[in-house]
């Protein structure tokens, strides 16, 4: 029987059909499930990169080594991993090797919406992009023998969509591909310059020879229906189109880099408007435009966020779907928060009332920004506080800096707060850097990295030992702190930053998802002693609430962990304990 | 087997279980030989957002997210949340909400009102809502966690999914130890709306 699977189920399943014993990547939503799925195969190598760069290298060395590999990440993961795939797409492989980009339109779960479609242009390499699990495993599978045939890596390119829909897949046997004999090849894998340029005629040739294959591929296929419009569309956009216009013609694209031009312009021959639909950047559109084609795209569609079915029904059948529910009623906004317990919120807390400029990372942290802690001034990409701290002293001077912090959580330290770190011993910063040590990777899903001591399959390892590291780096002052103890976070805090020295804070606490135990205590608000000053309410806790009809703080017990931290807010000592 | 698209909207707060609920029921379509596709939220917004699953079953299912007003059942595991979907229920559509106020960060803090008697209102706007506790009946049934599946247990009444497929996609994703008290709140839940149905 046909079973469900998210799209990042089925691309494991389509690896390990495919014969890939090596998968590698560092977590990232839309694409986490993909390796901690391949994981779950037994007998196969399935690591957490400490980031995607070191994913991709690790799976350049496992491809040229001989094993078929499976290299995945989010959308601005493969920015990090940027350097090695552009030149990995000259040395090309030995054994075939796809990375998965999984994309982000809409930005659910990430800083940006870039499209990763413009890798496969950029690094000349074929770009395949499914449009259900079905076609996820297929593709990933067919992905690593078009690796081989053409000598080049494959870029998967999936959207949060297709990542976490769940459609119905028939699996298949796995075929045993074996290893590849490994031979020295210092030509084609040693990338310096003489023969870095005879590789460089190979990327040429293979791109043509990628263009005629897409001539004929069955990843792209024509559906014809009535002629009138014709549309050339990829991914889970043809499963919006197909849903509100069943008997349109289409192009479904399988293959979007590179386009075959000869299939495109007969079935543009054949149909009186041709429309391209696709989302984010018009990616498609422009080539068509490019070869003279009279071609609709982002005049008709936006270049902002993810399509839907009544997107597409209002703008090519001029229907809206969405007549409101008659509710007349303003609905306020739930963004997401810190879960209760948090150790997260005793620093944002903490770095509010001390009013700090804050340079922030990438993680559950970031939701620090958000009222009521209002805790962030700048946060970038994975890895960056460090750096933009440090730029901020250099531009400001060292007076400044008695200001400023820096607060990255431990596994983003890892992925890439090092190197910074070492910019700031090495030009004389006096840097506060708060390293967020919970534990995990936890905004992903709970995974393991260097500093938790445990592997992908959860099995011990040797832990990277954070204070000696930043020692190592030439931090000398190195403080460990529970961040949920807030006058011993701040006192620490405060000796800090007014040393005109680099230092860094360790506050060290378990991610409050990870505690398994009841509390063994209970909190409650005594309702004679609250004076109703609402301090324990802008911590933004879901355990603790506002009443206004007595204005005074509840404690939610449902919800609440008994962290401790709202009874060290009040000042009125109104929040009390029930031990056991 | 009906050839019409069945369109299940299952919403809530990140962290209360809307997961697992749209699993139960994707699980069942697919016993029953059906096309499915199911649409759900990971990340960010698990941490106490707005939550969404989708659910699609019918003889063809092409898109896996539910158009505007085009959903023949809204299943809102908190009520403010079924206020902000309500726009994709189809009209003639059905809903249920689970009796249960989970404050969003701008009312905690003050910036903003939770909309009184929010559930009411959306029952005077939809003939067919069903207001729930499904927490407090879990309870009832020996732990309060297993308030979603309650909820599984009203839904399948209300789209008239056969109850003994239900019980035995619950026996495959819920652990040994707590089985028993999943199906009887599975059944309290059908009994509930059952019986709702029975008085209109």
């Amino acid at each position: 029987m046909k079973k469900l699977m998210i799209g990042n189920e089925a691309i494991a399943r389509g690896a390990y059909e495919a014969g890939a014993t090596v998968a590698t990547a560092y977590p990232g939503t839309p694409s986490t499930e993909i390796v901690s799925t391949f994981a779950d195969y037994e007998g196969l190598y399935a690591e957490w990169a400490p980031n995607e760069k070191v994913a991709l290298e690790v799976g350049v060395g496992a491809s040229i080594g001989g094993a078929r590999t499976l290299v995945a990440m989010k959308h601005v993961g493969v920015n990090v991993a940027a350097d090695p795939l552009y030149t990995f797409s000259y040395t090309g492989v030995n054994a075939g090797l796809v990375l998965v980009s999984a994309d982000d339109p809409g930005m659910h779960s990430s800083q940006n919406e870039q499209d990763n479609r413009g890798y496969g242009r950029f690094a000349k390499m074929p770009v395949i992009e499914p449009a259900d699990s079905q076609e996820a495993l297929d593709f990933t599978r067919l992905a690593f023998d078009i690796s081989e045939e053409f000598d080049t890596p494959v870029m998967l390119r999936v959207t949060t969509r297709l990542s976490h829909s769940q459609t119905l897949v028939e699996t298949g046997e796995r075929v045993e591909v074996g290893l590849k004999s490994y031979k020295k090849d210092a030509p084609k894998y040693v990338m310096l310059p003489g023969f870095a340029r005879l590789r460089h005629v190979e990327v040429e040739k293979r791109i043509l020879q990628l263009k005629e294959y897409a001539e004929t591929t069955d990843l792209n296929r024509m559906e014809w229906g009535d002629k009138s419009i014709g549309i050339i569309t990829s991914g889970v956009s043809y499963q919006y189109l197909r849903e509100v216009m069943p008997e349109v013609s289409v192009l479904k694209l399988g293959m979007v880099n590179p386009l075959p031009e000869k299939l495109i312009r007969s079935f543009a021959a054949e149909v009186d408007r041709l429309i391209v639909l696709e989302e984010l950047e018009p990616v498609i559109e422009e080539q068509l435009k490019a070869w003279g084609l009279k071609v609709e795209g982002k005049e008709l569609f936006t270049l902002l966020g993810e399509y839907s079915p009544e997107m597409i029904e209002e703008v090519l059948l001029g229907v809206s779907s969405g007549k409101g529910s008659g509710l007349d009623q303003e609905i306020p906004p739930r963004p997401p928060l810190m879960c209760p317990g948090c150790p997260h919120r005793g620093v944002f807390h903490t770095l509010k009332k001390m009013k700090l400029h804050v340079m922030g990372d990438i993680g559950c942290y970031t939701l620090g920004a958000l009222s009521p802690l209002d805790g962030m001034d700048a946060c970038v990409c994975m890895g960056a506080s460090i750096g933009m701290s440090l730029g901020m002293e250099k531009a400001n001077g060292e007076d400044f800096a008695r200001k400023v912090v820096a607060v990255i959580g431990d596994s983003t330290f890892v992925h890439s707060g090092i190197t910074p770190l070492i910019d700031v011993v090495y030009n004389q910063g006096t840097s506060t850097v708060i390293i967020l040590d919970n534990d995990t990777t936890a905004m992903t899903g709970h995974q393991d990295h260097p500093a938790t001591g445990k592997t992908i399959r959860n099995l011990p390892t040797r832990r990277l030992d954070l204070p000696a590291l930043v020692k190592a780096i030439g931090i000398e002052h190195v403080r460990i702190v529970d961040p949920l103890q807030l006058d011993e976070f701040r006192q620490t805090l405060e000796e800090e930053l007014n040393r005109r020295e680099a230092s860094v804070i360790i506050a060290k606490r378990p991610c409050a998802l990870l505690v398994k135990k009841a509390p063994d205590k209970e909190f409650f608000v005594e309702p004679e002693l609250c004076k109703s000053c609402k301090l324990c309410i802008k911590i933004g806790c879901t355990g603790i609430y506002w009443v206004e009809e007595d204005r005074k703080a509840v404690i939610n017990p449902n919800t609440c962990v008994a962290c401790g931290l709202c009874p060290q807010v009040c000042t009125f000592e109104a929040i009390k304990i029930v031990e056991g | 087997m009906p050839k019409q698209t069945t369109n299940v909207l299952i919403v809530g707060v990140g962290g209360q279980g809307t997961l697992l609920t749209s699993r139960i029921i994707a699980q069942v379509a697919v016993q029953m030989g059906y096309d499915v596709k199911v649409s759900e939220i990971h990340g960010m917004a698990q941490r106490g957002g707005s939550v969404v699953s989708q659910v699609r079953y019918g003889e063809k299912v092409y898109s896996p997210i539910i158009k505007k007003s085009d959903a023949d059942i809204l299943l809102a595991f908190e009520k403010l949340e079924a206020a902000r979907w309500l726009d994709y229920l189809k009209p003639g559509g059905k809903v249920i909400i689970n009796d249960e106020r989970v404050d969003p960060l701008p009312v905690m803090s003050g910036k903003l009102k939770y909309p009184v008697d929010i559930d009411k209102r959306i029952a005077n706007l939809i003939p067919d809502t069903t207001i729930v506790d499904a927490t407090r009946m879990a309870e009832e049934c020996g732990n309060s966690r297993a308030a979603n599946v309650v909820l599984v247990g009203m839904l399948a009444a209300a789209i008239n999914i056969p109850a003994e497929e239900v019980e035995n996609a619950i026996r495959e994703m819920v652990p040994a130890k707590a089985l028993e008290v999943n199906l009887k709140a599975f059944r309290e839940g059908q009994k509930y709306l059952s019986a709702t149905l029975n008085r209109l």
